[in-house]
C-alpha cells in the first residue's frame, strides 16, 4: 500500500511545473485568447494555443507519456499523468493536453487500424493535436487548431480528419477555449474502435476525460486559492490586511477543504485506469467533487477580491472561467453524482 | 501508487476478522457513557487485551503486537465493520499514549503503557475549564511547587471531561508559572483521580448519558518522579516543566487526525446507511431523489476520507506527517459524520425521532464539530497555519 506518486513521477511532475511556469505564464495565457472575445479588453489575437509550452511538453515526453513504446511513446500508465494534469490546470494551459495526451492515446492504442498507430506516433512527437468529443455533434475545445477529432459515440470511437471536417466556431466565456461544434454524422468509414471490438476502451475514454478534467480542476482551484491568499494578505482595509478577518479566513479554508478532499479521488481514479480496473464510479466521484469544489473556490475567490476580481484586467477571471467551463465539460457535479447513485442504489 | 494489501496484510485482516467474528457480542452493548454500560465495556476491553487486540500497533511488551500503521488501519476497518463496541479506553490509548511514546521517559513508558492497554488505568482528558474552552491557553488551574514535600500541588477545575466519572486517571494542563502568559508556563500533568483532594462529578450530555464530568482539584499532591513505581502511581509530569503546551499539541494532533477517527468507522457507518436506503427503497417508501443524493454524497465523502487517510499514512510512514493539515481531517470527518446521520434520519422520515441507533448516532455526531477543538478553530488553523493568512 502506498498512496503517493513514485519518486520518478514526482520529479517529472515538478519538471513539468517548472516548464509551464516558464512557457505558460499569465502573459501567454492571455495571449492565447481569441479576437472574438477581445472586445472586452487587451486580450490577444490568439488561437487557444501556447506553442512554446506545447513544444516543451513534446520535448519532455509528456505528450507521448501514454503512447505505447512501439509507437514512439513512453508507454507509461495514467497515474504518471494525473499530477501533470493538475499542473496544466494550475498554469491555465489552454491547449488540448488532456484530450491529446491522456484520453486519445489509450483509445487509439486499442485500435487495429494502421491510421491509429500513425496518429499515436505523431501525438508523441507533438506534431498533432486531437480534439475529443462525446456524442453526435459535440462541442470540442481547441477545435480550430485540432488536426484530428476523436469522437466517441455510445458504440464507437471515430477518428476524423479535422481538415475535412465541418466545424461551426463557437465563442466560449473562456476566450482561450476556441470551441467548435463538429457537424458530423456517424458512418462506419471513420471507426477506429467499436464497442464490439473493445467496449472497455470506450468506457475508459469517458472515465479518463472525467478523471483528468477533475485533476485539472484541482489545479485551477489551487491556483485561484493561491492568488487569493496572496491578495488578501496584501490588500488592506480598516488599517489591516483583509486576510486577517475571520470571515475571509473561513471562506478560504472551506474552499481549500473541498479541493483537499477532491484531489485523492482524482488520483485514485487515475490509479484504477492504470491497473485496468473499471474506473467508472471512481472517475465520477472525482469529477463530481472536483467540479463542485472548483465552483466553490471560484465563488469564494471572486468574492474576496472585491471589484478588482470583477474585471478582465485582473488575472483571476482567466482561471475562473476555465473552471466554469471544465466543471461542466465531461459531466457536471450532479451528473457524475447520479452515476455513483445508480451504482450504489439501483444496480 | 500501490493500492493493494500485501499477503501478510491480508493475512492480518483475516486474523482480525476471524477473532472479531467469534468474539464481538451479538447484541450491541449498552452505552459506555453510563456506569452500567461502562462496566460491560470494561469486560470487553479485558477480552481484547488478553487476545492481544487492544493496541495492535504497540510493542508487544506494552500489550500490543507490533503491527504497522497500515495493519492498524486494517484492524480499525475490521473492528467497525464487525460492529464491535466503542472504545472506552480511547482517551488513553489514542490520545495520551502517543504523547507518552513521544515525551515520556523510559520508566514512564514502562509503567503507564502496559497498565493503559490492559484497561487497568482508565484515562480522561483534562484540558477544558469553565472559562477556557476554545481559548485553551487561558486555563487557570494551577500547580504550585512544594519543595518541602518534593512535588507539585494542583488546584482548580476541569470540565467536559469525557467519561471522567468512570475513569481512574486524568491527564491535563496546569499553570506552573503564574507570571507567564498564555501558552507559556503550562505543564502537562498526570494524576490519579483517587488522589486526595480530587472530586469528580458526572453529568448528562445531550443524549442523556452521563458522559461528561467536572473534576475539582483541591490541593492534589503530585510527587516528583524518582523513577520508582510508587511515585509514578501517584502521578507525574510529561515533558519539561513549562513546556506543556507543546506536549499537549501532540495529543491534539492525534485527536484531530487519523488516530481517533480512522476511516473504518465512517466506512462502516456509510455501509449501514446504504443498507438502510436499500431497505427503504425495497419497502416502497416514497423518497425524494434529494435524499438519495444525500446518501450518495455521504458515501462519496467517506471514500474521499478513506483515500485521504491512505495518503496521510503514506506521509507518516515516509516521514512527512500531516502537522497542521490534520485540521482538514477534523473538519471533514466531523461534518461528514453529521451529514451522514442526517441522511439516515431523512431516509427514516417520521420514524427518525424514534429512540434508536440512528438518532443516537446523530446526537453523537453533533458533538464532533465541537470537541477536539471546534471547527471554527480548525478553520482558523487551516487559514493561518496551512494557507498562511495573517493572524492579526
Ligand atoms: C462530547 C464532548 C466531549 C468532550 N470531551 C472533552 C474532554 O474529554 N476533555 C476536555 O478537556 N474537553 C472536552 N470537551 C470540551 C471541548 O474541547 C470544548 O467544548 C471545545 O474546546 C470548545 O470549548 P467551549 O465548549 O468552551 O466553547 P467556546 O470556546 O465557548 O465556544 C463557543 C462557540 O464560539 C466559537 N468560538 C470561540 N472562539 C472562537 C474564535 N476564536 N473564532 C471563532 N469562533 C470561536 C466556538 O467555535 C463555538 O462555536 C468535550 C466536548 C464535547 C462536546
Amino acid at each position: 500500500m502506498r498512496f503517493a506518486p513514485t519518486e520518478e513521477q514526482a520529479e517529472f511532475r515538478s519538471a513539468v511545473k517548472a516548464l509551464l511556469a516558464d512557457t505558460c505564464d499569465i502573459v501567454a495565457v492571455r495571449a492565447s485568447w481569441g479576437g472574438e472575445v477581445g472586445r472586452h479588453t487587451d486580450v490577444g489575437q490568439g488561437n487557444g494555443r501556447v506553442e512554446r509550452a506545447w513544444k516543451g511538453l513534446a520535448d519532455m515526453g509528456v505528450l507521448g507519456l501514454l503512447v505505447p513504446e512501439a509507437d514512439g511513446g513512453m508507454g507509461m500508465t495514467q497515474d504518471a499523468f494525473v499530477g501533470i494534469a493538475v499542473e496544466a490546470g494550475y498554469a491555465g494551459l489552454p491547449d488540448p493536453l488532456i484530450e491529446t495526451a491522456a484520453v486519445a492515446p489509450p483509445v487509439l492504442a486499442s485500435s487495429s487500424e494502421p491510421l491509429a498507430s500513425e496518429i499515436l506516433a505523431r501525438i508523441a512527437c507533438g506534431e498533432v493535436t486531437v480534439g475529443v468529443g462525446f456524442g453526435e455533434s459535440p462541442i470540442v475545445p481547441c477545435a480550430s487548431t485540432a488536426d484530428w477529432f476523436l469522437i466517441l459515440t455510445g458504440s464507437a470511437a471515430h477518428l476524423l480528419d479535422a481538415s475535412a471536417a465541418d466545424i461551426t466556431p463557437l465563442s466560449s466565456v473562456d476566450g482561450a477555449r476556441h470551441l467548435g461544434r463538429v457537424n458530423w454524422n456517424a458512418d462506419d468509414s471513420t471507426v477506429v474502435v467499436s464497442s464490439d471490438s473493445d467496449a472497455v476502451a470506450l468506457a475508459a475514454a469517458r472515465n479518463a476525460a472525467a478523471t483528468f478534467s477533475a485533476a485539472a480542476l484541482v489545479g485551477l482551484s489551487h491556483r485561484m486559492i493561491d492568488m487569493t491568499v496572496e491578495y488578501v494578505g496584501e490588500r488592506r482595509q480598516f488599517g489591516v490586511p483583509i486576510g486577517s478577518f475571520q470571515a475571509v479566513k473561513h471562506e478560504l479554508a472551506d474552499a481549500a477543504l473541498g479541493v483537499e478532499f477532491a484531489e485523492p479521488l482524482a488520483f485514485n481514479a487515475a490509479h484504477l485506469l492504470s491497473v485496468g480496473e473499471d474506473a467508472t464510479v471512481a472517475a465520477s466521484m472525482a469529477k463530481s467533487r472536483a467540479s463542485r469544489s472548483s465552483q466553490v473556490a471560484s465563488d469564494v475567490c471572486l468574492q474576496l477580491h472585491g471589484a478588482i476580481g470583477y474585471t478582465v484586467e485582473h488575472d483571476l477571471h482567466l482561471f475562473m472561467k476555465r473552471a466554469w467551463a471544465l466543471s461542466r465539460q465531461y459531466g457536471d457535479f450532479r451528473t457524475h453524482r447520479a452515476v455513483v447513485r445508480r451504482a450504489l442504489l439501483e444496480d | 501508487m500501490d493500492l493493494t494489501w500485501s499477503e501478510s496484510e491480508q493475512h492480518f485482516r483475516e486474523e482480525c476478522r476471524e477473532w472479531l467474528r467469534a468474539n464481538v457480542p451479538a447484541e450491541p452493548l449498552p452505552s459506555g457513557d453510563t456506569s452500567e454500560g461502562f462496566a460491560v465495556h470494561l469486560e470487553w476491553e479485558y477480552l481484547l487485551h488478553s487476545a492481544g487486540w487492544a493496541v495492535v500497533s504497540w510493542p508487544a511488551a506494552y500489550g500490543g503486537r507490533d503491527a504497522t500503521l497500515w495493519e492498524w488501519l486494517i484492524f480499525e476497518e475490521e473492528y467497525y465493520a464487525a460492529g464491535a463496541p466503542q472504545r472506552i479506553t480511547q482517551n488513553g490509548i489514542f490520545l495520551l499514549a502517543p504523547t507518552i511514546f513521544e515525551f515520556g521517559s523510559r520508566a514512564q513508558q514502562d509503567y503507564y503503557l502496559p497498565r493503559m492497554s490492559a484497561a487497568q488505568d482508565l484515562w480522561c482528558q483534562g484540558w477544558s475549564e469553565p472559562n477556557a474552552g476554545s481559548d485553551l491557553a487561558g486555563i487557570k488551574s494551577r500547580a504550585v511547587r512544594d519543595d518541602e514535600r518534593g512535588g507539585w500541588v494542583l488546584s482548580g477545575q476541569k470540565t467536559w471531561t469525557t467519561r471522567g466519572a468512570f475513569s481512574t486517571h486524568l491527564f491535563g494542563l496546569f499553570r506552573t508559572d503564574p507570571e507567564a502568559e498564555r501558552h507559556r508556563g503550562l505543564t502537562y500533568f498526570l494524576a490519579p483521580l483517587t488522589a486526595e483532594g480530587m472530586t469528580v462529578r458526572g453529568f448528562g450530555r445531550l443524549d442523556g448519558d452521563e458522559g461528561f464530568a467536572e473534576v475539582f482539584l483541591d490541593d492534589v499532591f503530585v510527587p516528583d518522579d524518582d523513577g520508582t513505581t510508587e511515585t509514578m502511581a501517584a502521578g507525574g509530569i510529561l515533558g519539561e516543566i513549562g513546556q506543556g503546551w507543546g506536549v499537549a499539541m501532540s495529543t491534539t494532533s492525534s485527536e484531530r487526525g487519523l488516530t481517533l477517527r480512522s476511516p473504518g468507522r465512517f466506512r462502516a457507518a456509510a455501509a449501514r446507511l446504504l443498507e438502510l436506503a436499500h431497505d427503504q427503497i425495497a419497502a416502497g417508501v416514497d423518497l425524494d431523489p434529494a435524499v438519495l443524493d444525500a446518501v450518495t454524497d455521504a458515501w462519496i465523502d467517506t471514500e474521499a476520507y478513506a483515500l485521504y487517510t491512505l495518503r496521510d499514512v503514506t506521509g507518516v510512514v515516509e516521514g512527512t506527517p500531516a502537522g497542521a493539515r490534520s485540521s482538514y481531517n477534523k473538519v471533514f470527518w466531523s461534518e461528514l459524520d453529521v451529514r451522514l446521520h442526517e441522511a439516515a434520519l431523512d431516509l427514516l422520515g417520521a420514524e427518525a425521532e424514534l429512540d434508536g441507533s440512528w438518532m443516537h448516532g446523530y446526537e453523537f455526531s453533533l458533538s464532533g464539530p465541537i470537541y477536539a477543538g471546534t471547527n471554527e478553530i480548525q478553520r482558523n488553523i487551516i487559514a493561518e497555519r496551512v494557507l498562511g493568512l495573517p493572524r492579526k
